[in-house]
């Protein structure tokens, strides 16, 4: 039980980080690869939060009733991520926007049948 | 609590594993929502609500949206075919 | 082969990961972590989790530290923000001129009022997370996401009816531009970009927090104009 409260949180994200990797290097489909990098994202967003946390932490927002700020969770990689979510969902709908201008111009999305990317 | 931590978290790997294998995109990007909104509920357990709300809004939200609008201008399914 | 070396690949990258984080634990701040950094100087998140209520009057610390600790960081994303919106503006044009006559049936009327009727509901909680961002969990983003969460069911419910108006530009850029202008402001005031200028009240009232209202006032007017320019844009016919 104590590996688990210790190491599940690290787990999660190192598992969504890796299957993200694992879509963008093997799927050939376009719109895959992007669903790959939208996982990775949030692996790697969880991430920065949980190493931010602090054992039995309060939110880093006061109240009338909460004044005192010993035991706080760090309140930094929590606004990074906040920016990071949405300036992550700017670039994925820039990429899938890409993605439709390939589609409209080789009639598919398989990277194995687009010649110029094909390796 | 730790233990509904686990199965958030145990959830969350599955989607990610069905939204990497599935071939019908429409549903990879239903699994990828359900990624997100587990990730928020961690985010929630984390002491770090306004996160929890922005992924939820965002990552749950407007991304599924935007990933459909592309597939509905494109095409739905991953060509099978075996590579190598 | 190509998944040979991939999967090869990725054993690679997590037998590193394993490696730099076997050490570390989840939570760890009591002994291990505070030992070394208790210096305010080093640690920056405690030193704005112990400061920030006075010093700013905001009880959100992490809108505090969004808007006015790392608020060049915030201006940095919301340019980011602004060209990819525009990047992708201009990569579906020449989609936008061969438009086609809307070919999807009209919803139904129970769908089309309903989606009416909740419209200006979602507006007004997009408002209301955007404009109490320094009190409770929430924001500009996320307002902002609110908010163009209600055009996309505007999109989805009420066929034709969309935002193509100059009204969007027109929030778009006024909301950019008057975060810069309140930074600049502070910079003529008190010397610095960002400056806090504005009495900042007591703790906890609404009108409190000098800048930290107004500036996630405009970062939600611009997060929802450009995301809902972005569902706009992207939620074209099919062909």
């Amino acid at each position: 039980m104590s590996f688990l409260s210790s190491y599940i949180h690290y787990i999660g994200c190192f598992s969504l980080i890796l299957i993200g990797l694992y879509v963008v290097l093997v799927k050939p489909n376009l719109i895959k690869v992007i669903i790959g990098i939208n996982l990775m994202g949030t692996g790697v967003n969880l991430f920065l939060v949980t190493v931010g946390y602090i054992h039995a932490g309060t939110a880093p927002i006061f109240s009338e009733a909460a004044q005192q700020p010993e035991g706080m969770v760090d309140p930094v990689p929590q606004a990074l991520v906040l920016t990071a979510i949405v300036i992550g969902v700017a670039v994925l709908a820039l990429a899938l926007s890409l993605a439709i201008r390939v589609y409209d111009h080789y009639g598919t999305l398989d990277l194995r049948k687009i010649k110029a990317l094909r390796w | 609590m730790i233990v509904f931590q686990t199965f958030l978290v145990l959830v969350m790997i599955v989607a990610a594993l069905a939204a990497a294998r599935f071939g019908d995109l429409l549903d990879a990007v239903i699994a990828c929502a359900l990624v997100s909104l587990m990730a928020s509920i961690i985010f929630y357990f984390l002491q770090a609500p306004d996160v929890a709300m922005a992924e939820a809004s965002i990552g749950a939200g407007l991304t599924t949206a935007i990933f459909i609008f592309a597939i509905n201008r494109s095409i739905r399914y991953e060509e099978n075919e075996k590579t190598d | 082969m190509r998944r040979l070396i991939s999967l090869l690949l990725l054993l690679i990258v997590a037998l590193g990961i394993f490696l730099c984080f076997s050490g570390a634990s989840f939570g760890a701040e009591g002994a291990s972590r505070a030992g070394k950094l208790t210096e305010d100087k080093v640690n920056f998140g405690r030193r704005y989790a112990s400061r920030g209520l006075e010093e700013n009057k905001a009880g959100n610390i992490v809108a505090s530290v969004v808007v006015n600790y790392r608020g060049f960081d915030t201006l940095g994303e919301v340019t980011v923000l602004f060209i990819a919106a525009v990047g992708l503006a201009a990569i579906l044009h020449a989609r936008r001129e061969e438009a086609t006559p809307s070919k999807a049936e009209p919803a139904s009327l129970i769908v089309f009022t309903g989606c009416r009727f909740l419209f200006p509901l979602i507006l007004l909680l997009g408002a209301y997370i955007f404009i109490h961002g320094h009190l409770t969990p929430g924001g500009g983003f996320q307002g902002g996401a609110v908010v163009a969460s209600g055009f996309l069911l505007i999109y989805l419910g009420c066929r034709g009816r969309g935002l193509r108006s100059a009204g969007v530009a027109v929030a778009e850029s006024l909301s950019g531009l008057a975060f810069l202008a309140v930074a600049l402001v502070g910079l003529a005031v008190g010397g610095s970009f960002l400056l806090n200028f504005l009495p900042k009240g007591s703790a906890f009232a609404l009108f409190s927090g000098g800048v930290i209202p107004l500036i996630y006032v405009a970062i939600g007017f611009k997060v929802g104009s450009e995301l809902g320019g972005i569902i706009d844009n992207l939620s074209g016919e099919a062909r």
